[in-house]
């Protein structure tokens, strides 16, 4: 089973158009809801006025002085209202103040356009620098949500030594996970058993954090609160923070109403509010040998966290941690610090943190190999963790790891050497079609930072149903990536099964566990970890309660579970998250096993800019990467080409536009994501390096191919154009324009 | 004069038009278009809203065969026509050679580009035209799909229209 390209398991339904999404839920005489939204991005505000003309009789409206419950978004750090008070501090223009529900949703949005919300204005800090500088303080006693320091040795007497010191500043955009379906939420509260009960279905990755956030909102017991995750048109990270915020605005408008209440977002909604990934800057101090070995590396690196924690201090962490990359260097000191702002809260994007660290540090490379007259290839090579060195934090690398191999492997499936050659004879003719070719080097942590996955403590199982067959019980979501066909997949062999006598029930926290988020490349590697004790725990169970002999064939196991259910009434078996012996993490000062093992990998690209227009063709695309061994290679291959997709989004085209604190670019019109003709074919391969602690020897994939990209498709550019200020990204035909004005101009 | 010429305007009309070979006839308002028409009364929910302004395709249905985006399409333009929407393709529960290919091609991921993709590649396929590579990405440009990279969806589409061909071959009309 493991291995197997097996047909994903939702795809019938989702081909015949019968899967359900939240939006397609029918839902007789439910309320349409709609959320009004400050507009600026501070102040207080004074008063909320209900215009002329709108029958608001028949409205259902909810203020914060409804809130039955606590008024804080639960959370990383609790800072977040759901709504905003008269009186209260607005701290960024799409904050919620008012929320109203009709069964006409027309009508619904007229009503929305006739609330006028009087609002005193505040000065607002919109950028990292103003923060840094206190221009004002908005947050706390010093503008910071999360501050991160890691060392390692000492990089100060160094400087004075070392034959060659090189600096550089580097910059990320905010991204848009720009899922298909945006946000939506529906929601039902209604006494059951003479107790309230509140259920929301909703488009969402962590049906557990959607249901501790209810908890909270509605000072409810666990037992009162029911959250179940429907079909879900894609997520990346778009639905990891957010739907505790629309999960709770749903259910407040479906508790006032005592109807069942949609609450679906339009894409320019969704745009404009919703989280996106973390704005950076960061900047990097390294310094080389004559030989070019890497003797040390300060990095500063710094994350626009918007108006609230949310997620900031664990999207810090992880940018952190992988600021160093993939290098072995005996002085490291890295600050990581996620800076307020008033604007909406950046949240989880798929790489969450590493994309904009390994950016820096994968252009810096390029750079530095030019500024020391080495071959970029040849300085990575020089400089490569190996078995037995030892990371930014201290992680000791105790697997047989073969970056060189690797990256040979990608640079010889692109052509490169073939290709500088060429191009270095092509590129000064004349005409407007320069060629490059680049690439990129990193790695990215499998599963939660530090000690992440023990504060879960993640519980999975299985269970028998009457027919016989056996359902997987993860709260671990479906939202594109496979996890309905790998949990099946993973589960069929520790029992070894067919794979279609295995399936996942659905995600309803009334019938499965948490097993924790559906973020961090965990599913694969810690859930299927889990599942394959908890398969073993099940056979073994049938087999010591004499249901089971081994050996057995589907036929004889699927007969042995129907009897077991008949006797029994029901029989499950879960298991457990447990860390692994020998790993261990200090969250003061960041040392230890940042993570059980890496993912690695290698992209390379190459590019054909025009320089009539500035615009950039991404040629050809290779990916090679080790990620222990592949459960799916269909599923995987999809996961590494979609990310590589929107890695080249990210370096290219995808720029959120913010004007006073709000994005002005909130529809796909002009927010610029990859289309079929934008993009080569992406050649993926995987080298297989089975890793002991997750199940059949996967590690995790979802998020790699985020992280390299745009620092390949860069390095590529500055191959065909030469030496320019290619320090951020999206490097769109604006930004590329004027970085080549600045050496037409000196 | 002008006030009389206007004075029968109303804003329900009947609209009449072929749903997945059904005959449909239903009072729409006429500001509303094709896609709440065809999701919010009749119940066709593999329709997908993905943006309203006719970029991303997910509302994509077959109109008379052409593959047009219903975000953007009056309901009322559609009277007299033919509509076929995703849940029209599979007869008994049976795939097209369309919804195969993209099942078999590892094609699908989230799935809510999907009904829209499979609709624009039957409309290929039918077409009984030659697509090269590079019209195929071309013809599908107009559906946004944020999980795949397009790769096997391209794929799929380009299986579809090879076992199209081949069986045209095998049995000439």
């Amino acid at each position: 089973m493991i291995g197997a390209s097996s047909p994903r398991k939702e795809g019938r339904a989702k081909v015949l158009g019968t899967a359900i999404y939240t939006d397609d839920k029918f839902m007789p005489g439910a309320l349409h809801g709609l959320t009004v939204r400050s507009e600026v991005p501070r102040g207080i505000l004074r008063a909320i006025h209900f215009g002329e003309g709108i029958p608001w009789g028949e409205f259902t409206l909810v203020t914060a002085a409804d809130i039955p419950g606590t008024n804080l978004v639960a959370s990383v750090v609790d800072d977040q209202p759901f709504l905003i008070g008269i009186g209260e501090e607005i701290t960024h223009s799409q904050q919620a103040v008012l929320l109203l529900a009709h069964a006409d949703r027309h009508l619904a949005e007229k009503a929305r356009r006739a609330v006028r919300l009087e609002i005193e204005e505040l000065p607002a800090v919109l950028d990292i620098q103003s923060s840094l500088d206190l221009q004002p303080l908005i947050y706390g006693a010093d503008n910071l949500l999360k501050e991160i320091r890691i060392a390692k040795g000492d990089p100060d007497p160094v400087w004075a030594q070392a034959a060659h010191v090189i600096e550089g500043e580097y910059r990320t955009g905010a991204q848009e996970q720009m899922y298909i379906e945006p946000n939506a939420m529906l929601s039902v509260v209604e006494p059951k058993n003479g107790v309230l009960q509140v259920t929301v279905w909703g488009s969402l990755q962590c049906p557990y954090y959607v249901h501790g956030a209810l908890k909270q909102l509605f000072g409810l017991p666990e037992k009162q609160v029911r959250v179940v995750a429907m079909e879900m048109g894609g997520a990346f990270g778009g639905k990891e923070d957010y739907p505790s915020v629309n999960g709770g605005h749903a259910a407040l408008l479906a508790w006032k109403s005592a109807k069942p209440v949609r609450l679906i977002y339009d894409r320019e909604e969704d745009l404009a509010c919703t989280t996106k990934r973390h704005p950076s800057r960061t900047r990097l101090r390294t310094a080389f040998a004559e030989d070019g070995t890497l003797l040390a590396l300060e990095a500063d690196f710094i994350l626009d966290g918007g108006a609230y924690a949310t997620l900031s201090p664990v999207v810090l962490s992880r940018g952190a941690v992988h600021a160093a990359s993939v290098y072995r260097c005996p002085h490291v000191r890295i600050h990581a610090r996620a800076v307020a702002t008033n604007t909406p809260p950046p949240g989880a994007f798929r790489g969450f943190g590493a994309p904009q660290s390994l950016f820096a540090m994968e252009r810096h490379m390029d750079i530095c190999a030019r500024k020391l007259g080495l071959d970029a290839v040849e300085l990575r090579r020089k400089n490569f963790l190996r078995m037995g060195d030892t990371m930014a934090t201290g992680q000791v690398i105790r697997e047989d790891l073969d970056l060189a191999g690797l990256m040979d492997r990608a640079l010889t499936a692109i052509g490169y050497r073939d290709k500088r050659a060429a191009f270095a004879l092509t590129n000064p003719e004349d005409g407007p079609i320069k060629r490059g070719v680049g690439f990129s080097v990193f790695m990215h942590g499998c599963g939660f930072t530090g000690n992440g996955e023990s504060h879960v403590a993640s519980v999975a199982g299985v269970e028998g149903l009457a027919d016989g067959t056996v359902a997987v019980l993860a709260a671990s979501t479906e939202m594109g990536q496979g996890k309905n066909t790998v949990f099946a997949q993973i589960v069929a062999e520790a029992l070894q099964l067919p794979v279609d006598l295995v399936d996942t029930a659905p995600v309803d926290t009334d019938r499965v566990p948490n097993s924790g988020p559906t973020v961090a490349s965990r599913s694969t590697m810690m859930v299927g970890r889990i599942l394959e004790d908890a398969a073993i725990g099940f056979k073994q169970a049938l087999v010591q309660q004499d249901f089971l002999a081994e050996p057995y064939t589907p036929e004889t196991f699927q007969a042995a579970v129907a009897k077991a259910v008949a006797t029994l009434g029901s029989l499950r078996c879960y298991g457990q998250y447990h860390r692994p012996p020998g790993l261990q993490w200090n969250d003061v000062t960041y040392q230890g096993d940042a993570y059980p093992t890496y993912s690695w990998a290698c992209y390379a690209a190459e590019v054909a800019v025009d320089l009539d227009t500035c615009e950039v063709k991404v040629a050809d695309f290779v990916a090679v990467q080790e990620v222990g061994r592949v459960v799916n290679p269909t599923l995987a291959a999809g996961q590494i080409e979609g990310g590589v997709a929107q890695g080249i989004g990210w370096g290219l085209w995808e720029e959120v536009t913010m004007q006073r604190g709000r994005m002005i670019n909130n529809q796909m019109t002009n927010y610029i994501i990859p289309t079929s003709v934008d993009l080569p074919r992406i050649q993926v391969i995987f080298l297989e390096n089975a890793h002991a602690g997750g199940p059949g020897g996967a590690k995790g994939i979802g998020e790699l191919p985020m992280d390299g990209p745009a620092p390949a498709v860069v390095n590529a550019l500055e191959n065909a154009l030469g030496t320019l200020r290619l320090d951020e990204v999206p490097m769109t035909p604006d930004r590329l324009l004027e970085r080549c004005e600045e050496v037409t101009h000196g | 004069m002008l006030t009389k010429n206007a004075a029968g305007v109303k804003a329900r009309k009947r609209l009449c038009m072929t749903v997945n070979g059904r005959a449909v006839e239903i009072e729409i308002d006429i500001r509303e278009s094709l896609l709440d028409v065809l999701r919010d009364r009749l119940q066709f929910t593999g329709v997908k809203q993905g943006c309203s302004v006719g970029e991303c395709g997910a509302c994509t249905v077959l109109l008379d065969g052409i593959p047009v985006n219903s975000c953007i399409y009056l309901a009322a333009w559609a009277h007299g026509k033919t509509v076929v929407t995703i849940e029209g393709l599979a007869q008994d529960g049976k795939l097209t050679p369309v919804q195969e290919a993209f099942v078999d091609e590892g094609a699908i991921q989230c799935g809510f580009c999907t009904p829209g993709v499979v609709l624009s590649t039957t409309a290929m396929v039918d077409s009984g035209k030659a697509f090269t590579h590079d019209e195929v990405r071309r013809e599908l440009s107009g559906h946004l799909c944020r999980c795949t990279g397009y790769q096997k969806i391209v794929d799929a589409a380009e299986r579809a229209l090879r076992e199209a061909e081949i069986s045209a071959d095998e049995h000439p009309v």
